[in-house]
């Protein structure tokens, strides 16, 4: 049963660590902020959920001690992480970062038009 | 939602008076008799029964982790990729929630949603900016999310 129980932890941790090694070459890849903004705020999220429900699932099964705080670290990531990538995308945004030459379309360029005429 | 749940505590109370009984079990126990005694009477609340409200959230939660996989498919497809095939753009999403903390939890969940992420909200709380990872299936994509997220968000506040 235990054996059972640590490979199941191999696997989220493995595939957490490679969510955040893919998320990292996505932020290299990527061409502009916010597409990169895509990367960190997805891929990141997940890795470090799986690695942190790999940590907790290894704790319980092998000592039997089940952290609160690991658990409410899932919680507060999932919470945040979008958030934040939120505020940096409009930061970027309000201060006048361009899109990707790439980019086809952008509807919020009339709404900073009119502002700055008003 | 709130006053339900309290009553149904005080329920689980008075049947641990009348039992006598001061554990745990006893008052699980009389928390599901209050829940019957509830949906019984629940034609007197002016609000809806509470546990349908409790399996619509739980719906919601269940609806984001799976998009929250997809999403990460989504985007290690793209990170994989040999050349680059994307074409983003940001495009304008009408709202139909209204409440401050509806439109943050939409937010919250079109940013981790395949391709999406958002970048601004109009001054009147009608528009949402999204910034696409492929604009040519936008309409697509304002279907999605009206019907799936603006959806369950809605039936959690009806």
């Amino acid at each position: 049963m235990i054996e059972i129980g640590k490979f199941i932890v191999g696997v989220l941790i493995v595939l957490g660590s490679l969510l955040s090694i893919l998320t990292t070459v996505g932020m290299l890849r990527f061409p502009d902020t916010y597409t990169r903004g895509h990367a960190a705020s997805k891929s990141a999220t997940l890795g470090i959920m799986l690695i942190l429900i790999g940590t907790a699932l290894y704790f319980w099964i092998t000592e039997g001690y089940i952290s609160g705080k690991v658990i409410l670290g899932i919680v507060f990531i999932l919470m945040t992480t979008p958030v934040a990538s939120h505020l940096i995308t409009r930061a970027s945004y309000n201060n006048g970062v361009a899109l990707w030459k790439g980019s086809v379309r952008d509807d919020l360029e009339k709404k900073y038009k009119q502002q700055k005429k008003q | 939602m709130s006053f339900q749940i309290l009553l149904n505590v005080i329920i689980a109370l008075l049947w641990m008076f009348f039992q006598n009984a001061w554990n745990g079990l006893a008052f699980s126990k009389g928390y599901l008799v209050g829940i019957i005694i509830l949906f019984c009477l629940r034609r007197f609340f002016p609000t809806r029964f509470y546990i349908q409200k409790l399996v619509a959230i739980v719906y919601l939660l269940l609806l984001f982790l799976v998009e929250l996989l997809k999403a990460n498919y989504s985007v290690l497809k793209e990170v994989i990729r040999p050349t680059l095939k994307i074409q983003p753009g940001i495009f304008a999403l009408p709202l139909e929630v209204e409440k401050d903390w509806e439109i943050m939890l939409l937010a919250n969940m079109i940013t981790l949603t395949p391709g999406t992420l958002v970048v601004d909200i109009s001054d009147d709380n009608s528009v949402l900016y999204i910034h696409a990872m492929h604009i040519d299936d936008v309409h697509e994509a304002i279907d999605d999310i009206k019907n799936s997220f603006e959806k369950a968000i809605m039936e959690v506040s009806r």
